[in-house]
């Protein structure tokens, strides 16, 4: 879509008014996943697999359904039959019903094996007892690099796609390959060439709010879901093919969110309690707990990375591999091919190579995690580089100045960059007075760059306009990071009415075209797009009323501050009609007036990112505290400075924890040990610093008003820029995460040891 | 005609090649072009793919026009958080 019309100067884009949402998430009035209630409803508890991997023999139900209270349970026998296997990512939605609920293997700690419907939670849960299940347990894994040795037990065999190469082990499900130029020339140029190897574990997204969901599904094949999800479109769309119903007769309401950072792109329960509604005749509610959130549903990938990357002793890179070995639990699509595109991306680079393999392993299904696969990338990559600019006595932001891409580099994936705003971020950091900052002994700081490429994908938005002249305005993306507010003030800049008087809400799926699943930082992009889109719409059709009052033609009228004008002086001379005036009597002059927009913008413009990190480690203790941290960030536009701002932190937040405390820790056993949070360790309030930002705007080409995506960019550089300032502060370079004190005492006795 | 690029993955499945000519005018006459000529890229194809159209990432929409002389790189494509 050309876009040759862009917007330079705003009324209402880049102000600051309050969030819509606020009174209800205050007060408590907002309706969450779990908060709603059907008459007659029963309560579903899921039984799931206490073995990493396990031949299920037989599930024996009958004790559990003779019990009181138990209305139905369903086993994988009442789901569809209709879907096969196939390699690679072909078999989407049957890894999915695999997942969902076991076949004849439990392939993780925690995956469902049956499920129980109730007349109380508690009468659900007691239930599960009842059942009786036999396993034969089998050799498992749970580390990427155990997995793809010969010797490692097959998660499942068939799996690999078609771009594997002969040879590997059948774990390993996906492969990418790409880079350009001659890397070992490249290294042959270079003064000083560092290799190393890098170690993340697998962190969850940590949203607050558990996964839950209301089903009611009869034998007519209707049914009626509300759930909370980033995307109900596809909610449906799986949910009918694992159920084998017709997609347009499940409608799904999708409930507020109490985050999701892309571990809400995921179906998990739905499915479930549909099928025990329709087994039930009843209305079923399922709540995950916390444990269940942690064992079944997606946590990142962890990561095994060796990066190598030759520099001049100006600071110019000669050439940059790596290779990226990624864990997605027990089922392809770990973003191993997403990990080695972003890798080395901020860079321009004359040779450069990156491999991605994608391995299967005993533990859950991975799922994405703001810009998955991109912060690992980061992490490997620019502590190499830190590392090369420390051995060369370099300045770290002026050696990624003079390697940054910019608009016409051949990225590291390959295409040439359309206008970026790599650079602008940089110099925005060298020129923050943080950068500067002289630091206290004991103290550290550390700089990475970060990358992500946004998405836009279907889109579908649809305005009415009430008849004193206010807007209801119905999107399909739901609002997991204050797309209300920000749809709220594109459609203000358009229609010229103030933001108050437009209610913004996310419709359900039998109300808009399909929608694409709030992803890939895409909803102030595309929904964005799309609202502007439909205003202008609206707009055409108010000028036309005028001009038909008028008795002009439709083209002699403009619309200006929310009314409609003579567009020039031999249009005639009237004065400007408010949009009130216009509506109060649109039922006589041609019927209600509406604006629309259905499309799937393919302009979402990638966004890169600079941080800066502050730490202070402990040698006693190996505690590490970042004491001052700031985000750069190019926003493209910033609609609502204040949410992007807030998504510039929150990614940082995130980003901390990952870098010091968060794992998964799993035992010799494969069961997962720390499944809540007393043991699973995310960032509270007094665990950060003020997180001070900085957004840059360097417009998009492919928005109206110039949105680059904002929501996933900001943890790509955290983990790296932490670890650079942790292994200054400590003396001595980290290349695991968490950077946990055990692992820092680990690292500072072993350092001592080595003299 | 168009030169398409693939990612270095899918030259076994395109007989050893990385650049691949196709006559096409829209990103989907150029996927079907593309697994007329090497139906091995069919798999990767169906599996999700973005078309790089003059640093353009186009990951759906099928009717997007490609000039004779863009630089088109095929992509994995991208699944978001």
């Amino acid at each position: 879509m050309a876009l040759d019309d862009q917007k330079g100067s705003f009324k209402f884009i880049g102000t600051r008014p309050d969030r819509p949402d606020g009174l209800d998430k205050v007060t408590g009035r907002a309706r969450f996943g779990a908060d709603a209630h059907a008459s007659g409803m029963l309560h579903a508890a899921i039984l799931r697999s206490p073995h990493a991997h396990a031949r299920i023999l037989n599930i024996d139900t009958s004790k559990a359904e003779a019990a009181r209270g138990v209305k139905a349970i369903v086993t994988r026998a009442d789901f569809t039959q209709s879907l096969q296997p196939a390699p690679g990512m072909k078999g989407e939605n049957w890894n999915i019903l695999e997942n969902v609920m076991a076949g004849d293997t439990a392939l993780y700690d925690g995956h469902a094996i049956a499920a129980v419907a109730a007349t109380s939670a508690l009468a659900a849960k007691d239930a599960l007892k009842l059942i009786e299940v036999e396993y034969e347990p089998l050799p498992h894994v749970t580390d990427v690099d155990k997995a793809m040795q010969p010797d490692a037990p097959v998660i499942r065999e068939g799996v690999a796609a078609g771009t594997v190469p002969d040879g590997m082990h059948p774990n390993v499900a996906g492969y990418h390959e790409s880079g350009h130029g001659d890397v070992e020339a490249g290294f042959a140029e270079a003064d000083l060439v560092i290799e190393d190897h890098f170690v993340t574990e697998a962190t969850h997204q940590g949203y607050i709010e558990p996964h839950a969901c209301l089903a009611q599904l009869g034998a007519d094949g209707k049914g009626e879901l509300w759930c909370c999800t980033q995307g109900h479109w596809n909610v449906q769309k799986v949910c009918a093919a694992l159920l084998d119903l017709e997609t347009s007769q499940l409608r799904v309401t999708a409930s507020e969110i109490g985050g999701g950072f892309g571990g809400k792109t995921a179906v998990f329960i739905e499915p479930v309690a549909l099928a025990l509604s329709r087994k039930a005749s009843r209305p079923v509610k399922l709540v995950m707990s916390r444990a269940e959130v942690f064992r079944a549903t997606g946590p990142t990938s962890s990561t095994s990375m060796d990066v190598k990357i030759g520099m001049k002793k100006d600071g110019t890179i000669t050439a940059a591999q790596g290779v990226f070995r990624l864990q997605g639990g027990a089922f392809p699509g770990a973003p191993a091919d997403m990990t080695a595109m972003c890798a080395f991306a901020p860079y321009a680079l004359k040779n450069v190579h990156q491999i991605g393999y994608d391995v299967m392993t005993n533990r859950p299904k991975q799922a994405a995690y703001r810009a998955p696969g991109s912060p690992m990338a980061a992490f490997a990559v620019e502590s190499v580089i830190d590392e090369l600019c420390n051995q060369l006595g370099l300045d770290p932001i002026d050696t990624r100045l003079r390697n940054a891409s910019h608009e016409g580099t051949k990225a590291s994936y390959g295409p040439r960059f359309q206008r970026i705003g790599l650079v602008e971020t940089l110099e925005a950091a060298k020129a923050h007075p943080h950068y500067t900052a002289p630091l206290k002994p004991g103290q550290g700081r550390g700089i990475s760059c970060g990358f992500w490429f946004n998405h836009g994908g279907e889109t579908s938005v649809s305005l009415a306009l009430s008849e004193d002249g206010t807007v209801q305005l119905a999107v399909g993306t739901p609002d997991i990071g204050g797309s209300r507010a920000s749809i709220a003030l594109m459609a203000a800049e358009v229609l010229g009415v103030p933001y108050d008087n437009i209610r913004v809400i996310i419709a359900d799926t039998a109300s808009l075209g399909y929608n694409e699943i709030s992803h890939g930082s895409r909803v102030t992009y595309a929904s964005g797009l799309a609202t502007i889109k439909a205003a202008e719409d609206a707009v055409k059709k108010l000028c036309a009323r005028a001009a038909a009052k008028w008795g002009i033609p439709e083209d002699a009228v403009k619309w200006e501050d929310g009314c409609a004008v003579p567009s020039g002086p031999n249009a005639g001379e009237f004065p400007p009609m408010p949009i009130a005036e216009i509506t109060r009597k649109m039922g006589a002059t041609g019927g209600p007036i509406c604006g629309h927009y259905e499309a799937t913008p393919e302009g979402a413009g990638v966004s890169f990112a600079t941080h800066i990190v502050d730490a202070e480690v402990d040698p006693e203790t190996g505690k590490t505290s970042v004491v001052r941290y700031t985000v750069v960030q190019d926003a493209g536009k910033a609609i609502h400075p204040t949410y992007v701002e807030g998504q510039f932190q929150g990614g940082a937040a995130q980003g901390i924890g990952w870098a010091l405390n968060e794992e998964y820790i799993y035992g010799e056993d494969g069961r997962l040990q720390n499944p809540l949070f007393l043991d699973y360790r995310i960032p509270v309030a007094s665990d950060l610093p003020m997180i001070d930002t900085v957004i840059v705007e360097v417009p998009n080409p492919g928005h109206p008003y110039g949105v680059r995506g904002v929501g996933e960019t900001s943890i790509c550089p955290p983990l790296a820029a932490i670890a650079n300032a942790v292994s200054a502060a400590a003396g001595v370079r980290l290349r695991q995460l968490p950077m946990s004190p055990p692992r820092i005492l680990e690292a500072l006795e072993e350092q001592t040891r080595d003299g | 005609m168009v030169e398409v690029n693939l990612w270095s993955g899918l030259r076994p499945l395109a007989d050893g090649k990385e650049v691949v000519e196709v006559q096409a005018d829209t990103v989907g006459a150029l996927l079907d072009a593309l697994v007329e000529k090497h139906p091995g890229l069919q798999e990767a194809i169906d599996a999700g793919v973005s078309v790089a159209v003059d640093g353009r990432i186009i990951a759906s929409a099928q009717d997007e026009p490609i000039a004779p002389d863009s630089e088109v790189f095929l992509m994995q494509r991208l699944k978001g958080g």
